[in-house]
């Protein structure tokens, strides 16, 4: 018993092989192999419909694989899901609050199910609540929040009873860019203090980039790779460059996209971000706006990002 | 068991509990129209009748259909489920906190227009004494009414599973309560006259009539709660 106790503590929080889901003739998840260690925040990111969310839904135990298993915090999802789910917190897809009950009313029930004694309860609530700004509106109906603040109690509900894992799907989409950042501010600073480790997944790659310390890419069902962000802005070969300055037209543009040395050009502000075949090709670029007459005043070398990774992952897969 | 009755509980504030008085009005209209418009309106005969029992037992059911379709494919509909199915309780909680909730619901009403029906009689048409229900009328109308509420409870869930929206669970039930309990009745109309009067039991062969009947209903009872627990399973409520 001490060894299967041993196991269950040491063992990955989430360990895949051979992964799959089949609903008719589609294949949501084809083959996943995947070992996530414990106390980090795992991305998992993808294009919508890529799987990630029938993934999450494997790993809870709420749908059966086809074939391949897994493992979360050492136990089976096939035989132990009970254990997972009672260890385990979730915000899925919808964030799935009572809008019928007030905020503390719908941590209050959950924290009933996980039987976590009044006293308990209550501090716990109060807790959490107080860390992300809503205390003073508990006693609200859910129902007239935003989503922004709908998503901070879904979390809060998910984190209450402690749990060693935290699945968070998609947790910023469709929130306003403030939102979003405040809610990403709030979960980095929750996730550290409770010591848990969350798989998230995203199609936003900022958001993975800034939040992971491992980054998975699906896409079509399929994993194409797990590194750390870093690593994966490192396997980015296309040489970019921003332009900044003034007088950008929209002949300037089509001038971009017809040059030979240039694979893709967006312009973002006062901001021109170049996408070369080669390095070299940076001075021709900058020769042809500039006999355009566009107003020159800083050119720079830019890294490449984990989106330009990611782009570069799912063309090569076409 | 815990589980199930935080289930119920859950159930009951989302039904009444945080809506203030709109919560109540389903069941206040209801003690006004069974407790003190229709007890008014028969008198005596709200109280002593020996059909009063067979017409009490129906009424759970019907206050059951409007509960558990809110419960099941309510909660699908404002994608609260997955949710619920994510946490730590087992399918048999949720499915018969779900069910207790409505059938507590259905009784509790029930309940309570009962006892305000038999103060508003025994206020306006006083006789001398005290007018009570009878003995076997209070156990038509409990065995009747459990029995009814139960299964109309596990044929909710399996119509619920299926259905897209309340409104359409609401409609399916509805419609499947109605055709079970007129069904029977058109039935023995249309049956000849000379055979119906061959039929007419004594007492004593009510009885065991009676007792028959509440045995089979247990045992349809049983075999639906069974079908309903094999059906509300997560890994088909999600793949459904």
């Amino acid at each position: 018993m001490l060894t299967s106790l041993r196991d269950h503590l040491t063992s990955p929080a989430i360990r895949t092989d051979g992964l799959s889901r089949q609903f008719g003739a589609v294949c949501a998840l084809d083959g996943l192999s995947l070992e996530i260690p414990r106390g980090i925040i795992f991305g998992f990111l993808g294009p919508n419909g890529s799987g990630k969310t029938t993934t999450i839904r494997l790993l809870l135990g709420l749908l059966e694989a086809t074939s391949g298993s897994a493992e979360v915090l050492g136990y089976d999802t096939r035989t132990d899901a009970t254990a997972i789910r009672e260890r385990s917190g979730a915000l899925l897809e919808h964030c799935g609050l009572y809008e019928r009950l007030n905020a503390a009313d719908n941590l209050d029930l959950y924290g009933r199910f996980w039987q976590i004694s009044r006293d308990h309860r209550r501090a716990r609530i109060r807790e959490l609540l107080s860390h992300l700004d809503l205390w003073e509106r508990r006693d609200e109906m859910v129902a007239g929040w935003s989503r922004g603040m709908k998503q901070k109690l879904a979390i809060a509900r998910a984190l209450l009873h402690r749990p060693e894992l935290v699945f968070l799907d998609e947790p910023t989409a469709g929130l306003d860019p403030i939102a979003a950042v405040t809610l990403r501010d709030d979960l980095s600073r929750l996730t550290a203090r409770e010591g848990v480790t969350v798989f998230l997944t995203t199609h936003n790659l900022a958001e993975a980039e800034r939040l992971c310390a491992l980054v998975g890419v699906v896409h079509n069902g399929k994993l194409k790779v797990v590194a750390p962000p870093a690593q994966l802005n490192a396997m980015s070969e296309t040489p970019r460059v921003e332009i900044i300055g003034a007088g950008l037209t929209e002949a300037m543009m089509e001038m971009l996209r017809a040059h030979r040395g240039v694979v893709s050009a967006r312009a973002d502000g006062r901001c021109l971000i170049i996408d070369l075949k080669h390095a070299a090709d940076v001075s021709s670029v900058v020769a042809a706006l500039v006999s355009l007459g566009y107003h020159l005043e800083t050119v720079r070398n830019s890294a490449g990002s984990l989106e330009d990774v990611f782009h570069s992952l799912v063309e090569a897969q076409r | 068991m815990m589980d199930a009755i935080a289930v119920a509980w859950k159930e009951w504030s989302e039904q009444i509990g945080q809506r203030g008085f709109r919560g109540y009005q389903g069941i206040l209209l209801m003690i006004l129209v069974f407790g003190i418009v229709l007890p008014l309106q028969n008198g005596p005969a709200w109280i002593t009748s020996p059909i009063i029992g067979i017409a009490w037992s129906w009424v759970p059911m019907f206050l059951v259909t409007t509960v558990i379709a809110d419960a099941i494919a309510g909660e699908r509909e404002r994608h609260t489920l997955e949710t619920l199915l994510a946490s730590c309780l087992s399918d048999r909680a949720i499915l018969f906190g779900k069910m207790g909730a409505a059938i507590g619901y259905a009784g509790a009403v029930t309940a309570i227009s009962l006892f305000v029906g038999l103060v508003a009689v025994n206020l306006v048409h006083r006789q001398g004494g005290l007018l009570l229900y009878g003995a076997p009328v209070v156990l038509v109308m409990c065995v009747g009414g459990v029995l009814g509420a139960v299964f109309v409870a596990a044929v909710g869930v399996l119509i619920s599973l299926r259905a897209a929206t309340v409104r359409q669970a609401q409609q399916t039930l509805g419609g499947a309560i109605m055709a079970l309990l007129l069904a029977p009745l058109a039935a023995v109309r249309l049956l000849p006259t000379e055979w119906l009067s061959s039929l007419r039991p004594d007492s004593a062969t009510y009885v065991q009539l009676g007792v028959i009947a509440a045995a089979a209903f247990a045992l349809l009872d049983a075999g639906v709660v069974a079908l309903a627990t094999v059906r509300f399973r997560r890994a088909r409520l999600i793949a459904d």
